[in-house]
Formats: structure tokens, C-alpha cells, sequence
């Protein structure tokens, strides 16, 4: 009894392999049309399904696109579907995945490369650094079907005028005091923190990686980094939960009113709007912040790439499919109806996509425009992800005097993550 | 059914019953087969494939590389100072936890036994929390204690912005107070079944000696109900051991709280890494034997014994 319990991880993944057997169903239909199966978090609007119903219509019958529900963390997400791919399962062909999954999932050969005119196709418009995400050894394997990045989020009752540096920010943060003047960032140990490090790192003017193993990771720029992240948790107008904190715990605390500054995904603009109209009023958007006065700012970037699973039984008409579920009026649908970003940038002229994000879409195409992406051109990123979140949690305890210390860690267990070695 | 020929076969016409006998052996054997296979199935060969893996280097996301690697993946799980903390923070977990629930179980069986009125609405109610599945449980202790959403931190003497889940003795002592809450019941359902099998005339006795309820409790219930209360403790902590519902819902692992099985959870789940995983997979499974080991031989808990009494 013991033992069956302790086993309880590996029985999981031995439990998958079972269901290749009796998972295959993407076979055809009584009326000759192929069902697809497109695994993909439940987007709350409804966006999706709107669209798969568009082009399953519009392929005349030839297909109909299903859908597998994945849960809402990407995390969780990723969990399913490499324990499902890991297991060569046919039920899947269309692979919701999140930016920075596909070095991962490509170099394990679960994806399908987009080559030739599908290739032009779903690249046609694409931001350039969106457009990175979905590539790994200069090959395609997805086609990204919309984007997210974080802003600044500020109130201006609080502050005249955004500020442009972390400095300037926590500067004016302390200035406004503690009571409602902190400081919302995502500081828990996961792949939001990861993020925070990656934006500040490459706002300092180095990178964490050069290459797919290849750590690049400058002293000097990386130090200044961490220092500031070090700075802000330990300062009065970090919020006390730092250590814990994620998208959503800001989002609640900058809508209790405790917080002039956060950084946050635009999600945050319509739920203040329903559920603190008197923080919404206030409420206005400027571009994350630099690490140096002389030096542009780096945004995050996030969103998914479709990809096409290499065990799926239709993948031409998985192709098809895709190349359908990216079109421009799908992507506008999809930024109208769940408020998030498209992909392409010719649409930011659309009078949609400015109803969409009132007065800050040019923002979003200019944080875009200029995010740097995490370096997930690796097949193990997971590790890198893990290595940088060990390193550097509880960022309370980074010294802003003397990051060495952080420093060494991070750079120790980043080699030790490239080289997958030891515990993580 | 069977009763009749059992009592039968203490007779002394032997050759017919004992043919008999051996026939409900086979039949016996028959019966158990699909269960016995199954446990093979779903136990002994995961188990078995785990160690197979454990000597490998296979990761999934690189599925051309690896190969036979002997005890590498051991030694890098042991010589990492990750597993030792995990370790140190597991045993601490057990064993505060399974020492608080002992002395709070025992208390809930003593006045489960001694309910004069409203027994089963007693019991039903001690039983509650153990029904509830851990990761709810869990969830329900998370929100509780979270600064943004939690009623904990309201309470008169608990700092109002109080992050419990930003310090490691904090989170810790939630984690365990959750575990506490949630396994609780469980050891004082099999004390409870303990201090039933205590002969009420011992006590008469006892009294009649002038024996006090103190005396009465150190000297009689407890010598009494050692076998019961060793194999409470052997159920409990293999379960401890295991620990990982509550912390992957309350720190993930962060703030230093990180368990073994939160460790394998990381290296097989998010890593794909299934050679470490399943070395730190067997290791866990050779702890818990251990631990097995030492509660049967060590102390002298039987469990089958309680099972012929029964």
C-alpha cells in the first residue's frame, strides 16, 4: 500500500502511456468531415470557440475543430500536454502553446515544422519579436495567434507623470508613502518572476543566454539588475506578500487601492473597470519600465503559438485549420471579445483593436515592438526557468549593495540547467 | 458460509476435510488472483520500470540522447544540497505533525469513547476534515491565511498584513497546521478503535485499588493500547512522509518549505527529467520502507494482529 502511494508521480506518467491506446479519436466522422482536436486553456470570452465554429464552416465540412479544455495556469497546462505528447498521443492536433514552450516541445519532435506557403502565410505581419517565440533552430513550428505584454499601471491621481526608470518609480513610490503608494510586481517562485528577471536583465543591456547553450549573462549589467529587484522587495512600498505575489494577487491589491504602481498584463484595465470603477477612473497606462535612463525598456512577452502535433492523424488539414484560426478578422475577434493583443501589426490600425485598449494601443504596439522574450529558443527552458526562480527567491533577500552573492548562484545554476544536471 | 467446515476441520477425521480444505485453499487463491495481477499492474511494475529508470539518463525533451548511466542520477540527487533540505524539511513536517495529531487524536478518541449522548453526531463530526480531499483542504487553509483574502489575519493579536506564506517558519507552521487538521481524525479513529478492545472491568479494578483517572490513563490505557497506538503512528508517518497537497497549493515549494515529493514532483513533471525523477522516486520508496522497517522490527508494531482480533 505504501508503495503504490509513494509511486504516485511516476504511476501518473506510466498511466499516460495507457492512454494512447484508448485516447486515438481523431479519426474520421459518419459525415466524412475530419474532427480536430485543439487543446487550449478555456479562454473566459468565448473568443475561441466563436472562431474555431468560423472555420470549421468555412471548410465546407471537410473538418470541424473540437476542443480539449486545458487548465488556466500555464504551468498546469504544459503539464497535460507534455504528458500527453510525451506519450506520442493522437488526440491532439491543434497544440495551444504557450510563447515559450517551443524549443521544448519542438526539439522533443512532438511539433510539425511550417514550411513553404503555410509558413509565409502565418508569418505574414507577425511582430519580429513575436515571431522569434515560435521558432527554434531557424525553423517554424507555430503559428501565434495573439500576444500579451505587461505595462505599467499607474494612478493619476497619485503621480503626474509616469515614470521612466525603476529608480524614478521607486523614488516616487516612497514619496506617496506606503499606505498607497506600493509597488505591484510578480514575485512569487514561478514563471512570472522569471520573467521579471529575464525583463530586467535585457533592460540592463546584457541577455541570459546567447545562444540555445550558451550562457551570456555579463556581470556588470546583470548585478545592476538584480540590485534593483533587491531594492525594491526590501523597501516600504514593496507589497509585504512580494515574496508570494503573482498577476492576479497585484491586480486585487492595486484594485484595494494600496498600490500606485503595478506591472501587469492588460487583463487588469477591464476588471477594474467591473470591479473598482473608482480605481478605474484613475487608472492610466505607460510603458514598462528601464533599468538605465540610456537604455530602451524591455517588456515581456507573452501569448500562444499554435502548433501542429507530430502525432496527429490530419495534419494537412490541421495546417488548414491553423492557417484559418490566424486570420485577421479571427485575431480582432479574439482581441474584441477576450482583450488580447494581436499578433499582426497591421491591425493596430484597425478601429477595433483602439475600442479594444481606449487611448493605450499604440502602447501595446510599441511595448511589442520592443519586448525581448524569454530564452526560450531552449529545449530546457523548463530548467532555465527553475534555475532563475531558485536563484533569485525570495528576492527580499538579494542585497542591493552587493548582488554578487545572487549573482554567483544565479550563473551556477543556470550552467547547471544547461548542462541538466543535479536537482532542481 | 464457511464457518461450518472451518470448525469442522479442528476434528479429527482428517483425509476428506483437509481435501476439502486444500480446495477452499485453491478456491481462496483463485478468488485473490485478479486482485493480486492487478496490484502487480499498477504497483510492482511502475515500481519496478521506476528503478529501470532510475539507472538512465532519459529526459523526454531530448529523446535522442541518454542511455545506461549506473548510479549517476543517485549521486547527483544525493550530493545535491536541494534533497538534504528536502529532507530535513520533510522529517521536520512528519514528525511535529504526527507528534501534535497523536496527543490531539488521543484526546478526540477519549471523548469519542466516553460520549454519553450524541455519539455518532461526535463521531460523524471528528470525522468531517478527513473527508474532505487534501488539496481542498488545502486551498481552504490557503485562502484563510492569505493577507489579501484570508480572515486570519483580521484576529485580534495577528499583525494585519502578516504574509504568512513569506517566511519559511511561518509557512511551515501552516502546512503543518493544515496536515494536523486534516489527518487528525484519522489517528483518533484508530485509537478509538484502540480503547475499545480495553476491558471496562481493568478499570473497575483499578478503581477499586484507588487508582486515580490519571493513573488510571498512564498505567492502564496507555500500556494497553500501544499496539494501536504504534500502528496509528506507522500509518501516520508514511503518510507525513509523503507530504505534498499542502505545500505545492500553499508555497509551491518556495520559501524554503520544499518536500521530497515536491522535489520529484519538479525533476520527473516539470523537468521531463524521468532518470533523476524516478531516482528520487525510489529513494523516497526506500525511506518509506525504512521507515516501515523501524516501526515493525524497532518497536514491535503488528499490524496484522489487530486484523485477527477484529
Amino acid at each position: 500500500m505504501a508503495a503504490g502511494r509513494t509511486s504516485k508521480v511516476f504511476l501518473a506518467l506510466s498511466a499516460s502511456v495507457a492512454v494512447i491506446t484508448v485516447g486515438g479519436c481523431g479519426g474520421d466522422e459518419a459525415g466524412g468531415g475530419s474532427t480536430l482536436t485543439w487543446f487550449i486553456f478555456n479562454e473566459p470570452s468565448g473568443a475561441l470557440t466563436t472562431v474555431a465554429e468560423r472555420c470549421s464552416e468555412e471548410s465546407g465540412g471537410r473538418y470541424s475543430i473540437e476542443f480539449e479544455f486545458l487548465p488556466n495556469d500555464a504551468d498546469s497546462q504544459r503539464e497535460q500536454l507534455v504528458r500527453r505528447l510525451g506519450a506520442e498521443d493522437s488526440s491532439i492536433d491543434i497544440v495551444g502553446m504557450d510563447v515559450i514552450w517551443t524549443g521544448e516541445f519542438a526539439n522533443a519532435g512532438w511539433l510539425e515544422e511550417f514550411t513553404g506557403e503555410t509558413e509565409r502565410a502565418v508569418s505574414r505581419n507577425v511582430f519580429p519579436s513575436v515571431l522569434e517565440t515560435a521558432m527554434h533552430e531557424n525553423a517554424l513550428y507555430g503559428a501565434p495567434i495573439w500576444t500579451n505584454t505587461e505595462l505599467l499601471w499607474y494612478r493619476d491621481d497619485l503621480v503626474k507623470k509616469p515614470p521612466k526608470t525603476w529608480d524614478e518609480m521607486i523614488a516616487a513610490a516612497e514619496q506617496i508613502g506606503p499606505e498607497e503608494g506600493l509597488i505591484q510586481v510578480q514575485g512569487n517562485r514561478y514563471e512570472g518572476l522569471t520573467v521579471w528577471v529575464n525583463q530586467m536583465i535585457a533592460s540592463a543591456g546584457t541577455e541570459i543566454l546567447s545562444g540555445p547553450e550558451q550562457i551570456e549573462l555579463a556581470r556588470e549589467p546583470t548585478e545592476r539588475a538584480l540590485s534593483i529587484m533587491g531594492r525594491l522587495s526590501s523597501s516600504d512600498v514593496a507589497d509585504p506578500s512580494i515574496t508570494t505575489s503573482d498577476e492576479d494577487t497585484g491586480r486585487l491589491a492595486f484594485q484595494s487601492g494600496s498600490s500606485a504602481f503595478m506591472l501587469n498584463y492588460p487583463f487588469v484595465y477591464p476588471s477594474a473597470e467591473a470591479e473598482a470603477p473608482d480605481i478605474f477612473k484613475v487608472m492610466k497606462a505607460a510603458k514598462y519600465p528601464q533599468v538605465d535612463a540610456s537604455r530602451p525598456s524591455a517588456p515581456p512577452l507573452g501569448g500562444i503559438n499554435l502548433g501542429v502535433s507530430a502525432f496527429s492523424e490530419n495534419k494537412d488539414l490541421t495546417f488548414e485549420a491553423i492557417e484559418c484560426l490566424i486570420q485577421p478578422e479571427n485575431q480582432l475577434e479574439i482581441a474584441s471579445a477576450g482583450g488580447l493583443p494581436p499578433v499582426r501589426e497591421d491591425l493596430y490600425d484597425e478601429k477595433e483593436i483602439n475600442e479594444v485598449y481606449p487611448g493605450f494601443a499604440a502602447l501595446i504596439r510599441d511595448s511589442i515592438n520592443d519586448a525581448v522574450p524569454r530564452p526560450s529558443e531552449s529545449p530546457a527552458y523548463q530548467d532555465i526557468s527553475l534555475a532563475i526562480q531558485r536563484a533569485v527567491h525570495p528576492t527580499t533577500e538579494i542585497d542591493p549593495q552587493d548582488p554578487a552573492t545572487t549573482y554567483e548562484d544565479l550563473r551556477d545554476l543556470l550552467e547547471q540547467a544547461i548542462n541538466r544536471e543535479g536537482l532542481l | 458460509m464457511s464457518d461450518a467446515p472451518a470448525t469442522e476441520a479442528a476434528g479429527p477425521s482428517a483425509p476428506k476435510v483437509t481435501d476439502r480444505a486444500k480446495a477452499e485453499r485453491r478456491l481462496g487463491w483463485m478468488l485473490c488472483a485478479p486482485a493480486v495481477i492487478a496490484m502487480l499492474l499498477v504497483t510492482a511494475y511502475p515500481i519496478g520500470y521506476a528503478i529501470v529508470l532510475s539507472l538512465q539518463d532519459v529526459d523526454l525533451r531530448f529523446p535522442d540522447e541518454g542511455g545506461f548511466v549506473g548510479l549517476d542520477n543517485y549521486g547527483a540527487v544525493l550530493s545535491s544540497d536541494l534533497w538534504w533540505q528536502g529532507l530535513f524539511n520533510t522529517a521536520f513536517i512528519t514528525v511535529v505533525s504526527v507528534v501534535i495529531e497523536l496527543v490531539l487524536g488521543m484526546i478526540l478518541a477519549l471523548v469519542m469513547h466516553r460520549a454519553i449522548f450524541g455519539r455518532g453526531v461526535v463521531r460523524t463530526a471528528v470525522l468531517i476534515p478527513y473527508g474532505i480531499v487534501t488539496v481542498v483542504a488545502a486551498f481552504a487553509w490557503f485562502y484563510a491565511f492569505d493577507p489579501a483574502s484570508g480572515f486570519v489575519d483580521g484576529l485580534p493579536f495577528v499583525a494585519d498584513d502578516k504574509a504568512w506564506f513569506g517566511d519559511r517558519w511561518s509557512a511551515m507552521s501552516v502546512i503543518i497546521m493544515a496536515e494536523v487538521w486534516k489527518t487528525t481524525p484519522f489517528m483518533a479513529l484508530l485509537l478509538l478503535a484502540g480503547l475499545t478492545t480495553i476491558d471496562e472491568g481493568v478499570y473497575e479494578a483499578a478503581k477499586v485499588d484507588g487508582a486515580n483517572a490519571v493513573q488510571r490513563f498512564f498505567r492502564i490505557t496507555l500500556p494497553l493500547m500501544k499496539p494501536a497506538i504504534l500502528v496509528a503512528l506507522l500509518f501516520r508517518t508514511l503518510d507525513a512522509f509523503r507530504v505534498f497537497d499542502s505545500i505545492f497549493v500553499m508555497t509551491g515549494g518556495g520559501q524554503d518549505t520544499e518536500s521530497v515529493s515536491i522535489l520529484g514532483y519538479n525533476q520527473l513533471i516539470s523537468r521531463l527529467n524521468l532518470g533523476l525523477g524516478s531516482a528520487v522516486s525510489v529513494l523516497i520508496f526506500i525511506l518509506v520502507l525504512l521507515i516501515a522497517f523501524a516501526f515493525v522490527r524497532g518497536f514491535g508494531a503488528t499490524v496484522p494482529q489487530g486484523r485477527q482480533e477484529a
